[in-house]
């Protein structure tokens, strides 16, 4: 079996400063990682340069993605070839409403993939199922994208997004990041709905094992210095919870 | 205004026009005059979608009298040279208010030009404009607020925002205020910027076509500046107006 997602001695520079250093990873289908990693290790810019942020130059390596060369797409044709990428920070946008941006999204994405655009009724259907499993009132739906969320309102409505868009493989940056215990639950349930499938696989990158209790990744890897510098089960991560990255890395 | 000298750049309100095609068209036509009688509402609105290679100049004389309102509304996108301008006179108690979209690309020049004077106390006005810019285009307003001596209580605000599409396009923004009584409020504002790359790329990782998501940014930008025309179809007419413009812009 191809893996899914093949990383392959991945460099990247932003602004002339190299971050990532060599990075090698393998998602099969039906898969859920985690990468964890100290503050400056590259997880973000992980995250940001498999989904084409502009500034996040490759410098070496390479990235396939159900075969393709991930780095010949332009970023929304990543998306429209079933890759999502969770945002650490959503991004507001006022004046155009999360039902306008998600149908939009979802019209190119399946437009690109040679499939007729959802009518308004069947889009709204989808939307208020989403959107339920999530715990997101529908009228916050109907709002400016993100403007006005509060930090768990925005990590959900990622999640009710996701839930809509239905990608293959889902990269989540710091999904729980700014959640409370509940919104926790709530968003790792939503996770393991929309997820957690045998045709699908998830890259969790999180700096924390609260998530992974909602989440059981299946393979965990430590993130250091631009490398993946340690690989393992569910256990690493409660290792690393216990002990800490400097203990855990000098081992 | 319209005096039977060619204008030059020396005068203020001709500062950032297409001089050569003010020439192709000059002497122009007397500027149409409206009136609104004390204590009526009236609503105006201009769609200026002039054909590439025209030249197209608009002049309005407006009085508003005590106790008047008068609403317009501008969509100011076509010709070489489209031009607005706007002279308001408010009476005791009168409201003017001002919502006008400039959509230019190409080397289009577009300008809107305003001088509401206050000329009585408790006056208010209210001017919004904001303009996108693509290419080589120059979008311009020049928004001038005179207060008269006794035109105590005015209450004027003025906000201009720009965006710009190309780095080679321009905007100019040109707030004046000329007041002579004391107890006044005017406000104003004006901001020139781009699209939010943040926004791009965050409509792109979702999957949105590039072009699909500057439009509906850009759709954003201008919303509101027509929300205050009281003809629901005219309304349309000038939104739909706009949205083609804009499409042929990204």
């Amino acid at each position: 079996m191809n893996p899914m997602l093949k990383i392959t001695n991945l460099t990247n520079a932003i602004d002339g400063k190299a971050i990532l250093k060599g990075l090698t990873l393998s998602i099969n289908a039906g898969e859920i990682h985690a990468i964890m990693g100290p503050n400056g290790a590259g997880k973000s810019t992980l995250a940001y340069t498999l989904g084409g942020r502009p500034g996040y130059e490759v410098t070496g390596g390479a990235a396939t993605f159900d075969g393709q060369d991930l780095f010949e797409l332009d970023p929304h044709e990543r998306a429209a070839a079933g890759l999502f990428l969770g945002f650490q920070y959503p991004v507001e946008i006022p004046g155009v409403s999360n039902l306008q941006f998600l149908r939009e999204s979802l019209n190119s994405q399946r437009k690109a993939r040679g499939e007729a655009a959802l009518s308004g009724g069947e889009f709204i259907k989808i939307a208020k199922e989403k959107a339920g499993l999530l715990g997101l009132d529908m009228d916050m739906l109907k709002r400016p994208v993100n403007v006005g969320f509060s930090g768990g309102e925005k990590k959900r409505n990622e999640m009710v997004q996701m839930g809509i868009l239905d990608p293959k493989l889902a990269i989540l940056d710091e999904t729980d990041s700014g959640l409370d215990i509940d919104a926790l639950k709530t968003v790792g349930a939503g996770i393991n709905a929309i997820m957690r499938k045998p045709d699908k696989a998830v890259l969790l990158i999180t700096h924390y094992q609260r998530l992974l209790d909602y989440v059981q990744p299946d393979f965990v890897h430590v993130l250091a210095g631009g490398r993946i510098v340690k690989s393992g089960g569910p256990e690493l991560a409660l290792e690393l919870e216990r002990e800490g990255y400097a203990e855990v890395l000098a081992a | 205004m319209n005096s039977l000298a060619l204008p030059t750049r020396r005068d203020e309100a001709w500062r950032y026009s297409d001089l050569d095609a003010v020439k192709s068209v000059w002497p122009i036509a007397p500027a149409t005059q409206i009136a609104v009688a004390p204590g009526e509402t009236a609503y105006h609105h201009l769609l200026q979608d002039a054909a590439d290679t025209d030249v197209a100049i608009h002049d309005y004389v407006i009085t508003v009298a005590d106790g008047a309102s008068c609403h317009f509304h501008i969509l100011n996108s076509g010709g070489r040279l489209g031009r607005v301008t706007l002279d308001v006179t408010l009476g005791d108690g009168a409201h003017f208010e001002l919502g006008g979209a400039i959509i230019g690309g190409g080397s289009q020049t577009l300008e809107i030009v305003t001088t509401v004077t206050h000329a009585k106390p408790n006056a208010t006005s209210v001017q919004t404009i904001r303009s996108i810019l693509g290419q080589t285009a120059t979008g311009s307003y020049l928004g001038k607020i005179a207060v008269a001596r006794d035109a105590q209580k005015t209450d004027a605000a003025q906000s201009v925002k720009a965006m710009l599409l190309d780095r080679t396009a321009t905007a100019n923004a040109k707030p004046e205020l000329e007041i002579y009584a004391d107890d006044v409020k005017c406000a104003h504002g004006a901001t020139v910027g781009e699209l939010d790359k943040a926004a791009l790329f965050y409509m792109a990782s979702r999957g949105m076509e590039p072009a699909v998501a500057q439009t509906l940014l850009l759709r954003s930008f201008i919303a509101g500046v027509f929300d205050t025309v009281a003809d629901e179809s005219v309304r349309e007419t000038l939104e739909t107006a706009a949205l083609a413009r804009l499409e042929k812009l990204a």
